[in-house]
């Protein structure tokens, strides 16, 4: 088994459920744009280094997930729309511990 | 009115290196960018990251980058217009174009190439309810004439390079300068942060952390900001000028009410060819672009560049017999009146 479901839920509010691969080192960012879930040059901005915050999301599911760098800590303080379950996905490697993992993409700004 | 054979919109890495392979065809460039220096998202975004997969360099810094390419293109002379956005194009009946900044510049090419990467920069405006009203009114996004602060009060919020690195410049020339951030740590090269504290101690910067600036007050010019503490009271600060950094966000921006085709945000063009677009005479290379395959590499665009000028010099040139030609065998002749080339080989008998 080399992929696991994950669920986003777009800007418009629409729910995907999409098959996530665990054997290609990718992040929830480049997972959202394999998808073209959200508007490409919307998101991931900074190519996933944590230097923008253009691929925050809500986790809406009750996974523990990585720890935030200082990096990410430190981009997040500068973002808007900012929740306490507020990441930046390009920050979040897909693993076998966020099989059904549900994320919500924050609004563009 | 500015001249070139080719004016580029967009200073970044594959515009400066379309500015060397013009000047091999003998063909003088001429750039817009809307930051206020070259290199784009390798100076804007990330200057201090190692890129690996440019072609030579096993390792090199984006700003390392973008000051070679400098190098490379500076004895064909650009011109260069930054910190200004192109706003529109106009074609003239000789089929040249002009494009007009939102300062007024005026250009005048016969070729125009879009090497504008992901759009131009916009600042990232804070949700403040009534933040449009102060603009260019006391609250500024950009700092290009730090002596418009001269003997001010300033407020800058933020907490990366661009807010300490500004929050120093200006210590030195405003009355006083108050940095606020939503948390106590920042992020920026260890000496900005470490100047800082030291400003601080001197009481030459005032540092308000963790707190957020929530409103702003004033009848036309801004007089005062709002800002909310941790423990959620708000406080009322008096100053002349509000400058929020939280980044920049790029933007399409005027270029997609050009007529140029569109999809999923960038510019369709032909990549069997000569990367034009719809509109004969406008390409567009490196990031901004799209056809079936695209890459956003900066090799990718580099080579878009190299093929684009042939493509130009076809227009500029129609009935010219013209064969590439490579820089081993002819060198290279800047506009400079510099002239690069191999040194002669030695032919001598050895007795």
């Amino acid at each position: 088994m080399t992929d696991i479901n994950i669920t986003i839920i777009d800007r418009l509010g629409k729910k995907h459920n999409v098959l996530a691969p665990l054997d290609m080192a990718m992040n929830i960012m480049e997972l959202i744009k394999t998808y073209e879930l959200a508007d490409d040059a919307s998101i991931g901005i900074c190519g996933g280094m944590a230097m923008c915050a253009s691929c925050q999301c809500y986790i809406e599911s009750s996974h523990q997930l990585n720890d935030k760098s200082d990096e990410e800590e430190a981009m997040l303080s500068e973002a808007f729309y900012l929740k306490n379950s507020s990441r930046l996905s390009c920050q979040i490697p897909i693993t076998k511990d966020l099989t059904d993992l549900i994320i919500r993409i924050a609004p563009e700004h | 009115m500015i001249k070139s054979d080719i004016l580029i919109i967009g200073a970044g890495p594959v515009g400066l290196f379309a500015v060397f392979e013009a000047g091999l065809l003998k063909m003088k460039c001429h750039l817009i960018d809307i930051l206020p220096k070259p290199g784009g998202q390798c100076s804007e975004i990330y200057p201090k990251k190692p890129i690996y997969d440019i072609p030579a360099y096993p390792e090199i810094l984006a700003d390392g980058l973008i000051d070679k390419l400098m190098e490379q293109c500076s004895q064909f002379q650009p011109g260069f217009t930054l910190g200004e956005r192109a706003m529109t194009i106009d074609k003239q009946e000789d089929n040249s174009f002009i494009v007009i900044t939102d300062k007024g510049t005026k250009h005048s090419a016969p070729i125009v190439v879009i090497a504008g990467g992901l759009g131009s920069f916009e600042p990232r405006k804070p949700l403040i309810d009534n933040i449009e009203k102060y603009e260019g009114f006391g609250l500024e996004y950009f700092i290009k004439e730090p002596n418009l602060f001269k003997n001010k009060k300033v407020v800058i919020a933020g907490g990366g390079d661009s807010a300490l690195d500004w929050a120093i410049v200006l210590c030195e020339i405003a009355s006083e300068v108050t940095l606020i951030h939503r948390r106590n740590e920042f992020r920026g090269a260890l000496d900005s942060v470490d100047k800082v504290q030291q400003l601080k101690n001197l009481n030459k910067i005032n540092i308000i952390t963790p707190a957020e600036v929530v409103g702003l007050n004033g009848k036309k010019n801004l007089e005062s900001i709002f800002i909310k503490n941790s423990d959620k009271s708000t406080t009322e600060i008096k100053t002349d000028f509000f400058i929020p950094l939280f980044g920049l966000s790029p933007k399409l921006g005027p270029i997609a009410n050009w007529g140029l085709e569109i999809e999923k945000n960038a510019i369709k063009v032909n990549n069997s060819l000569d990367y034009q677009t719809n509109i004969p005479g406008i390409y567009a290379i490196g990031d901004v672009n799209t056809y079936p395959g695209k890459l956003k590499l900066i090799l990718c665009g580099f080579h878009e560049a190299a093929l684009m000028c042939q493509s130009a010099f076809k227009i500029l040139n129609p009935n010219k017999k013209f064969l590439l030609k490579y820089t081993t065998v002819s060198g290279v002749q800047g506009f400079d009146g510099s002239h690069k080339k191999a040194e002669k080989a030695v032919v001598k008998t050895i007795s």
